[in-house]
């Protein structure tokens, strides 16, 4: 039976003296993204000496400041690069990355790409809220189509970006979206995805009143909260409606999120492969080696 | 029986909104961020199943089960994942 | 796996003592020998032999050897590395170095020891990829935003390439701030016979690890173990529990971007850590010196046309010296104002349009002429090309 712990403890043993409370807006989902890793890694019970928090820059990219852990606070849409730094220095270490929407799919895609294509270990959480937040509430690529934001005044003609998708065809060892309203799948998944070997990446589906909800008319946190609730539905209930379902419940779903697990697959992880081509480099080296005779001539 | 650290609450009421069995409600006082933070109401339903202190986004919410009720058997504390 | 430096293995896998080989790789083995275990790079004309050398050597002695997705991915990379327990290095040239100054800023602020080789090559932009030039040493100093003090040091022969690599990893260890090699396409991509140094002479410095009491340690200010202003290294995954972050931060790194004094005491103490040591950081040579008129003041490819420009005008009675900068930042102002009352004239051969002829113009204060000898398109000067500045004819 796992020992029951309350937010309590899980204050004291988690979160950075002198940091509380948060800067975040009330009704962020962020805060709540954080609760739900904390119970991840109590769940796992690891040693918190071994845990390494990257994040970019963004609402997002402030998690790692509260958490008791090594942390690095990198530039703009970089984390990722800088977390696979770390890894390859320390391959014992266990990498979260906190990233938000704009600094993985924005500035940062070709870097998630590549790890993701690569495989490399480690766990990306990707705050979506839509916006860019911390700047005061620019358009970001995932931003659905026709909303508002003070860069996008008239509406947004952009198609958003799905990143779930791009990790799913990257071949990443497992991808899952979820929103921050319910717990209790949030929480498995994110401790799956830090069990799983490989490249891991949770999305989450987070309402920010302040930028996001207050230009598109979602109006105060209660309703903005429930639109999250009313517009996500899981990807199974997706595909199903989508490949056999009537136009009609075709049109009711058109643009709602997918949540769910999207791929949950174990492939080799990138530090994995290299050690075994190391290894195997190394062994054809080990013959003893030979004393080299020094070739060079000196002229007088 | 919940216990709140009133200066962490921001007073965004999503524990009141989340609880199914709506036995939480605003306080009557302020704290010092000019917020009201929640209280269970006087008569409540509070079945232990620590939703609001799941989903608080500043961990200012925990909820401790009293020990002497009856119904102890039937609501067990759930573990976070998979529930019961 | 973590690196552990083992020399035995180092020896075997560089091979012979005395070797004939391009300045690319000769970087290579400097960064080896130091106990470089983390390599990520990107190709570009002329660094890509640096990667491929790395890639080649790297896992033949336990190394890690990345090719990231691009220049801001490699020096990302370098960084992250650093912060893992590992000596790291990139290399790449003019429009990769554009690129990485953001991340190079931020190995300033967080005080990450790191080495950046840059094989210079004509600009700006695209220019000409396989020719070499001495464009980007303005760059090095200031091409990230902010304020800082930056270290690099520029070589003129393959076997300087060697060892000032291992230098440069010294430098930046002690340190703590990523150090500049700032070869060109012309050094880099020229064959010549270096000597690899035995273990016996080689001296490593690695950086001083964070040993004291974890709830004590304070991780962004003067050292609490020694008389120094650079901190001790909290390593990740030794229980130090560091925030590191590029935004302005207090002593125990947490954000403070509203405290004008914080602020001012980061910076100036990440600036101040260097400067202070400005007399140990001075390495030149002199050649000729004590009784010239006239004196080159030169660094890297170019000290190698005009030695021989020096030669040719010693011959016909005129008295030149040379003056060659190993270390060009921090610029040894002290030695160039105590030369500038001592000649007539001061010719300064790039080959770039005149950058660090700035400096040298500053430092000597008007006590002589200073004259700048640009050469740009790629080709270095021809010694005959020297003399007019000399006077010779």
């Amino acid at each position: 039976m796992v020992e029951i712990k309350t937010a309590e403890k899980l204050n004291k043993k988690y979160l950075r003296e002198g940091m509380w409370p948060t800067i975040f807006c009330n009704g962020c989902g962020h805060g709540v993204v954080l609760e739900y890793t904390f119970w991840a890694l109590e769940e796992l019970g690891w040693d918190m000496d071994n845990v390494v928090f990257a994040s970019g820059i963004g609402c997002s990219s402030r998690l790692p400041g509260y958490i008791n852990a090594d942390g690095l606070h990198t530039t703009h849409g970089r984390s990722i690069a800088f977390a696979t730094g770390i890894k390859a220095a320390n391959p014992d270490l266990n990498l979260i990355v906190f990233t938000g929407d704009g600094d993985c799919s924005g500035i940062g895609g070709n870097h998630f790409i590549h790890a993701a294509r690569r495989n490399i270990d480690m766990t990306v959480i990707m705050i979506n809220n839509f916006i860019y937040g911390m700047t005061g509430g620019q358009l970001a690529p995932t931003a659905p189509l026709g909303s508002i934001a003070t860069t996008a005044p008239y509406g947004n003609i952009e198609p958003p970006f799905d990143i779930c998708n791009l990790a799913k065809a990257l071949g990443a060892n497992y991808v899952a979206r979820w929103t921050v309203s319910h717990p209790y799948q949030p929480i498995k998944s994110v401790k799956d995805a830090l069990q799983k070997k490989g490249f891991s990446l949770v999305e989450f589906l987070s309402p920010c009143p302040t930028a996001y909800g207050r230009r598109n008319k979602l109006g105060d946190i209660k309703k903005l909260w429930k639109w999250y609730d009313d517009n996500a539905i899981l990807i199974e209930d997706y595909e199903r409606i989508m490949n056999y379902g009537s136009e009609k419940e075709k049109e009711e779903i058109k643009n709602m999120f997918p949540i769910g697990v999207f791929q949950d697959i174990d492939k080799p992880g990138f530090f994995e492969a290299y050690e075994n081509l190391v290894n195997r480099v190394m062994s054809k080296d080990s013959k003893p080696p030979i004393k080299i005779k020094p070739k060079a001539v000196v002229r007088k | 029986m919940i216990e709140v650290k009133e200066d962490w609450c921001k007073g965004c009421n999503i524990c009141i909104e989340r609880c199914p069995v709506n036995a939480l409600e605003e306080s009557d006082k302020l704290n010092k961020r000019g917020v009201r933070p929640p209280r269970l109401k006087k008569v409540n339903e509070c079945n232990n199943c620590r939703l609001c202190e799941l989903v608080c986004p500043d961990f200012a919410i925990t909820v401790i089960p009293e020990k002497k009720k009856k119904d102890d058997k039937k609501t067990l504390l759930r573990s976070p994942v998979g529930g019961i | 796996m973590r690196y552990k430096r083992n020399p035995e293995r180092i020896r075997n896998v560089l091979g012979n003592k005395v070797q004939f080989i391009l300045g690319d790789m000769a970087c290579v083995y400097g960064g080896i020998l130091a106990g470089c275990s983390f390599f990520a790079g990107y190709p570009i004309t002329p660094a890509s032999e640096v990667a491929e050398g790395a890639a080649r050597l790297y896992p033949r002695i336990g190394g890690t050897y990345i090719q990231m997705e691009d220049e801001i991915g490699s020096i990302a990379a370098v960084i992250g590395a650093s912060w893992g327990g590992a000596k790291s290095m990139t290399a790449t040239s003019g429009p990769g170095f554009s690129l990485m100054m953001e991340n190079y800023g931020f190995a300033v602020m967080t005080e990450t020891p790191c080495v950046i080789v840059n094989v210079q090559r004509t600009g700006p932009s695209t220019g000409q990829p396989t020719l070499g030039a001495q464009g980007d040493m303005m760059q090095c100093r200031w091409g990230t935003h902010g304020d800082l003090q930056a270290i690099a040091l520029a070589p003129s022969t393959v076997q300087e390439c060697m060892d000032f690599t291992i230098e440069a990893f010294n430098l930046a260890e002690k340190y703590r701030n990523p150090v500049c090699v700032m070869t060109d396409g012309e050094i880099g991509h020229l064959r010549e016979r270096i000597v690899i140094p035995d273990e016996k002479d080689l001296k490593l410095t690695s950086r001083v690890p964070a040993t004291i009491d974890k709830k004590k340690f304070i991780p962004f200010t003067e050292s609490q173990t020694r008389k120094s202003k650079v901190p001790d290294f909290p390593t990740f995954g030794t229980g130090y529990h560091t925030y590191v972050t590029g935004l302005t931060h207090n002593e125990k790194g947490f954000p403070a971007t509203d405290k004008q004094k914080d602020h001012e005491k980061l910076v100036k103490r990440i600036i101040e850590k260097i400067t202070d040591d400005a007399e140990k950081l001075i390495m030149i040579e002199e050649l000729k010196l004590d009784d010239a008129d006239i004196a080159f003041i030169t660094y890297g490819a170019s000290a190698r046309p005009a030695e021989t420009a020096m030669e040719m005008a010693r011959e016909k009675g005129k008295k030149v010296g040379l003056l060659r900068l190993k270390i060009v930042w921090p610029f040894p102002e002290k030695i160039i104002a105590k030369l500038a009352k001592q000649v007539d004239r001061i010719v300064v051969p790039e080959m770039n349009l005149g950058q660090i002829y700035h400096p040298i113009n500053e430092a000597a204060n008007g006590n002589c002429e200073v004259v700048s000898a640009p050469k740009i398109g790629g080709e270095m000067h021809l010694p005959h090309e020297l003399l007019p500045y000399l006077g010779v004819k």
